[in-house]
Parts: structure tokens; C-alpha cells; sequence
């Protein structure tokens, strides 16, 4: 395989997801800023499972590289 | 009055790494675009996962955000018809009986299994409208993604549509098919993770689902209709009246189920070309399975939101204005609309993030199986045969640079004639028409022969332009005089599709038995279903991988989806 995809795409979601939680935790007292959602920190909730995604892809493109090293 | 949005800094953050990586796949890339079969087919050598998702996120552009949006306001849960019945059956078609042909057959693109099963002008026809068809779908979500961020974020449209030809020609010249596939599957997760908590905070607001159903249906009863009409997907197809959409279940199993499901996801190369990427047979067969899972649940992203807003715009208090065009309520604008209007700053900059993938994803799916066409189908067929294989990656490498050019070219006409595209569509929807009765005589009956197939075509797609020319809905159509009306364009729609199939079906038929066969046995093994031995995939494939398999799984789980939401 040339390029595994999963590196890229979990590197994205975790570093959006890192950003959206810190951003969410950080204005987490900021009531007018969620007033839009509802009262609820949609940042850090979607933040949150975006970041873990994200690590989980890694997760399993580095065992799965680890896997190729063993083979060769 | 609208409410301003600006995006503040963390928002154009998030759209800047997003590009950073969309590029970065291009430039990662580079270096395997060696020969034009890495560049046009990908390589053939991509994992069935990746290709499966990339099947969907190719389709998954600005009509389908705009589009499913609006309908889903309009027409409510029957919407979901495109998902289930428009498009499940058909994809499991593709992987078990089609596939086989095309990824076992030397073809490397549609139109070329129409040169090796029946001749060259049945190729040539197809390759051409294809190829404009194309061009013209990209061009219009290149204008669909500027008007949005003008009216949306007051962007220049100029800037605009020179920005996103950009960042589409570079990832698609640098890494080809292969890398425009990859950023499908980069684009369809941002799709999810972008408007998954837009159908979250908007169910909260109208008191979830049941709330939803509960508002609907005061909506439905509103205009007429039974009260559960927006919240059903079959209850209320017994007559075309008793529905919104103006459309009964003939006209939904034969033209949208049978007809047009069949003929964009078993013959339109766009799709095709996915999964003839795969690395394997078994993994082509597999790519519209598992492009099926995800599928199913779409309308949950696309149609629901589309929901919770008309429920939204029928209680005032609740304050919801559609972003509108000079004034008018445009309900294409529905999902950004509920994205600037539920989203706070960092959630708003990924929240359009994934407005912009999904249409750069259109764009970039219609270049990738233009420049392929282009290259293979009418350059080397038809202007340059016998080249070497640099030359022809040469030339694909520059289809991808002019296609993305005439692309802008088509915004811009988009965008100044307004009646130049609607009309350009139509005569698309003429030639799609009646392709799958092509194919599935073609694939499926040996004695069809390539004048019948040619003749054939060429029949269904008059009988398409006559149709709609007898008929009027919605003010549209009726240009020789109006033999029937139909309560909506959709209704038209479907019933022409099914008049240009049965033509077509009809006059290849009879046409084959007067016409010569001009094909041996020889010539058709591998393009026909009786002359091609039966077992396709590759031995020692695990039983959950089989395609029968996952063919009965996704049709379970779509029927049972069909009897919840009945």
C-alpha cells in the first residue's frame, strides 16, 4: 500500500477534536456563546468523540504497521 | 431580516488544517502517479473499506445536501426513498450480477464496456454525453458552493470559484483517482462529524422525535393532507393525491426504484469507477455493500434536518428564517440555514468545513471519471490511438487541468443563465434514461446486438425528450402540447424515465432479432452472464467477506427500516 489513509484522516479528527474540546472546556461558563445550541457546549461534546475517533484510526494503523514490520 | 454571521479566527483555523490535509493527500501521492493506470484507475490496488466509502461520498455533493434538504421539508420521511428503495436495491444488483463484468473484463471505464460488448458508436454516444455531463455537474456545485458562501458569509463569488477550482485541480492532478478517492473518505467522516450535531441540537429543540412527528403532523393536516403524511414513507403512496410528493408506488418502484436507481448506480461511471478500483474481484463487488451500510442511515444527516426545519418554520416563536434568495425563503438553503443558526463559533467553522468538502467531493468525483473518459474512451479512441503509456498520462494529466477549467467556465454560465443549465440537465436526464435497459439486455442476453443497442439508446432517450414534451408539471414540459399533468416535477420525472427505459428495452429487443450479430462467443466471454463461468471471487475469502453474504445483511436491514418507518 502506498499510503495508509487512516493515518491522515485520525490525524485530522484528532487534532479538529483537540481543538473543538479545549476551545469547548475553555468557554465552557460563556452562556451567550451557546445560547445558539440550546444551552448545551455542542464544541466540547462533539469535540470530544472526534478526538477520540481520530486516535482510534491511529491506533489501528499502527498495529497494522507493526503487523507489515514483522512479516518483512 | 437575516441574522449576520462572521466567523471568527478559531472557525478559519479548523477550514485551513482541513485544506492542509486535502492537499497533503494530493502531495503524498505524487510520487506513485507513474502510469496513466495509477493516475486514471487508481491503481486498482485500494482496500474495499476506502473504495466502498468513497461509492457513497461521491454522490454525497451540493444536490444532494441542497437537494435532500429542500425535499425533506417538502415532501418529509417519503424523501427517504432515494436512500432505501432508490438506491439499496440497485447497489446490491451492481456487486452481485454486474461487477463481475465490469472489473473482470479488460474494460477501465463504462463506456469501454459498451466498445467490447457492442461497438464503437454505442461507445462514442455514451462517452461524449458523459464526458459534458460531467464537466457541467462539476461546474454547477462549483457555483452552488460560491453563491452559498456569498449569501451565507458575504464572500466574493470570484474568489470563490477560483479558490475551490484550485484546491479541487491540485489534489486531483497531483494524486489522481486514488487521491481523489482517499479525500472522499476523508470528506464523508467531516460530513458526519459536521452535521451529525445539527440533527442533535435540532431534535432537542422540537422535542425530538416525537415532537417532530407531533408538529408534522399539524403541517400535514395544514395543507390538506392526512396527518401522518410527513412522518411515512409508504402509508400514503396508495394515490398520487394523497401525498406531497404527487407520486404513487407504481410510479415509485418502476421509475425511481427500478429505472433511474438502476441506471446511475449500476451505469454511471462516476460510481462505477470506485469500485473498479478496488485491489481485488471480490473487493469491487463488495465496494457498493459496504457503500450501501452508510447509505441507509444518510437520511439522518440530509432529510431529517430538512424535517425539524419545516416543524420549526410552522411555530414562529421559534425563530427560524431560511437564508433566502432576494427575500424569498429558499429551501435549498435549509441546512446552512440550521447551521449558522444552531452552531457556535469552532463548531460553525467545521460545521462549514463540511459544507465545502461535500461539494469539492462532487467536483472532484466528476473530474476524476471525466479526465478517465476522456483519456481512454475519445482520446485514445478516437484522436490518438497507439501512443505510449507516458504520452496518455500525459494527456490525462491535462484533461484534469481543462476539465477543471471548463468546469468554471459552466459555473459562470450557471451562474448568468439560469434556463442554459436547467435545460442542459434535462437533456442529461434524456440520455441517462434508458442506459440500464442497454445494459442489462447487454449483459444479460447474448443475442443483443450493437446496432439494436445503438438504435436502442438512441430510441429511449427520444422517447424521454417526447415524453416530457407531451406532458407538464409545474409549468415545466408540454413544449408540443400537454397530453397528461402531473401534480409534480418529481411525478414527470420518474414517468419519463420509465417511457425512455421501456423504449429502449422494447426497440433493442426487436431490433436484435433483424439485426446480425456481429459478435462470436469468443468475443462476448466475460461481458456476458452466460458465457462467463460463475465463480468470481477469489478462493479463501472469509464467509463474512462473501458478497452474497453482506448482500443478505444490507437487504435485511433495509427492509427492516422500511417496515419501521412505514
Amino acid at each position: 500500500m502506498d499510503m495508509d489513509i487512516r493515518i491522515p484522516i485520525g490525524l485530522l479528527f484528532a487534532i479538529l477534536g483537540a481543538i473543538l474540546a479545549v476551545y469547548g472546556f475553555a468557554t465552557a461558563s460563556d452562556t451567550a456563546l451557546y445560547a445558539r445550541s440550546l444551552g448545551t457546549n455542542i464544541n466540547l461534546l462533539s469535540g470530544i468523540p472526534m478526538a477520540v475517533f481520530g486516535v482510534l484510526l491511529l491506533l489501528f494503523a499502527y498495529r497494522s504497521a507493526k503487523k507489515q514490520n514483522l512479516k518483512n | 431580516m437575516t441574522e449576520h454571521y462572521s466567523l471568527s479566527l478559531i472557525d478559519y483555523s479548523i477550514m485551513a488544517i482541513y485544506f492542509i490535509f486535502v492537499l497533503g493527500i494530493g502531495w503524498g501521492l505524487k510520487k506513485y502517479m507513474k502510469s496513466s493506470s495509477q493516475f486514471l484507475e487508481g491503481g486498482r490496488n485500494i482496500p474495499s473499506w476506502i473504495t466502498g466509502l468513497a461509492f457513497i461520498s461521491a454522490n454525497l455533493g451540493a444536490l444532494e445536501v441542497f437537494g435532500m434538504g429542500a425535499s425533506g421539508a417538502k415532501y418529509g420521511l417519503m424523501t427517504a426513498h432515494f436512500y432505501l428503495i432508490g438506491a439499496i436495491p440497485a447497489m446490491i444488483f451492481l456487486a452481485l450480477f454486474m461487477m463481475p463484468f465490469y472489473y473482470g473484463s479488460k474494460a477501465r471505464s463504462v463506456p469501454e464496456y459498451l466498445k467490447l460488448r457492442f461497438n464503437e458508436k454505442t461507445r462514442g454516444f455514451n462517452a461524449i454525453s458523459f464526458a459534458v455531463m460531467t464537466i457541467f455537474a462539476s461546474g454547477i456545485s462549483m457555483f452552488a458552493l460560491a453563491r452559498l458562501m456569498e449569501v451565507m458569509l458575504h464572500w466574493n463569488f470570484n474568489y470563490s470559484i477560483l479558490a475551490s477550482a484550485v484546491i479541487v485541480l491540485v489534489y486531483t492532478y497531483l494524486g489522481g483517482l486514488k487521491s481523489a478517492i482517499y479525500n472522499e473518505v476523508l470528506q464523508f467522516f467531516l460530513i458526519v462529524a459536521g452535521f451529525l450535531p445539527l440533527v442533535y441540537i435540532g431534535l432537542q429543540d422540537v422535542g425530538g422525535w416525537d415532537g417532530l412527528t407531533q408538529r408534522l403532523n399539524e403541517v400535514a393536516v395544514q395543507k390538506g393532507y392526512a396527518s401522518g403524511t410527513w412522518s411515512s414513507m409508504w402509508h400514503y403512496t396508495g394515490s398520487a393525491a394523497s401525498n406531497p410528493m404527487g407520486i404513487d408506488w407504481i410510479a415509485l418502484v418502476m421509475g425511481l426504484g427500478f429505472v433511474l436507481a438502476f441506471g446511475y448506480w449500476c451505469t454511471n461511471f462516476l460510481v462505477v469507477q470506485r469500485a473498479m478500483a478496488a485491489n481485488s474481484m471480490s473487493g469491487a463487488r463488495r465496494t457498493p455493500l459496504i457503500g450501501a451500510l452508510p447509505k441507509m442511515f444518510l437520511p439522518i444527516l440530509v432529510i431529517v434536518p430538512g424535517m425539524i426545519a419545516m416543524a420549526l418554520m410552522a411555530s414562529p416563536d421559534k425563530g427560524l428564517l431560511l437564508i433566502g434568495n432576494n427575500g424569498q425563503a429558499d429551501y435549498n438553503m435549509i441546512i446552512p440555514t440550521m447551521l449558522v443558526h444552531y452552531y457556535p463559533t469552532g463548531l460553525l467553522g467545521l460545521g462549514i468545513t463540511a459544507l465545502m468538502a461535500s461539494f469539492m467531493s462532487g467536483m472532484a468525483g466528476n473530474v476524476t471519471a471525466f479526465n478517465t473518459v476522456f483519456t481512454y474512451d475519445i482520446y485514445q479512441s478516437y484522436i490518438n490511438r497507439g501512443k505510449s503509456d507516458e504520452h496518455y498520462l500525459l494527456v490525462g494529466q491535462f484533461a484534469t487541468i481543462a476539465g477543471v477549467a471548463v468546469s468554471v467556465a459552466a459555473a459562470y454560465a450557471a451562474a448568468n443563465f439560469n434556463n442554459i443549465m436547467d435545460f442542459l440537465q434535462l437533456i442529461f436526464a434524456f440520455v441517462n434514461a434508458p442506459l440500464f435497459a442497454t445494459f442489462m439486455l447487454g449483459m444479460f442476453w447474448k443475442k443483443t446486438t450493437g446496432n439494436a443497442a445503438f438504435w436502442g439508446l438512441l430510441a429511449g432517450t427520444a422517447a424521454a425528450a417526447l415524453h416530457y414534451s407531451l406532458t407538464i408539471a409545474e409549468g415545466k414540459g408540454g413544449w408540443f402540447g400537454t397530453l397528461v399533468e402531473y401534480p409534480s416535477g418529481m411525478a414527470q420525472g420518474f414517468w419519463t424515465a420509465i417511457y425512455a427505459w421501456t423504449a429502449c428495452f422494447v426497440v433493442t429487443v426487436v431490433l436484435s432479432f433483424v439485426t446480425k450479430q456481429l459478435k462470436s462467443d469468443d468475443d462476448l466471454r466475460g461481458l456476458v452472464y452466460s458465457l462467463t463461468p460463475k465463480t468470481y471471487d477469489e478462493p479463501g475469502i472469509p464467509w463474512y467477506e462473501k458478497p452474497v453474504v453482506m448482500a443478505s445483511v444490507i437487504g435485511g436491514i433495509s427492509i427492516l427500516l422500511t417496515v419501521i418507518f412505514w
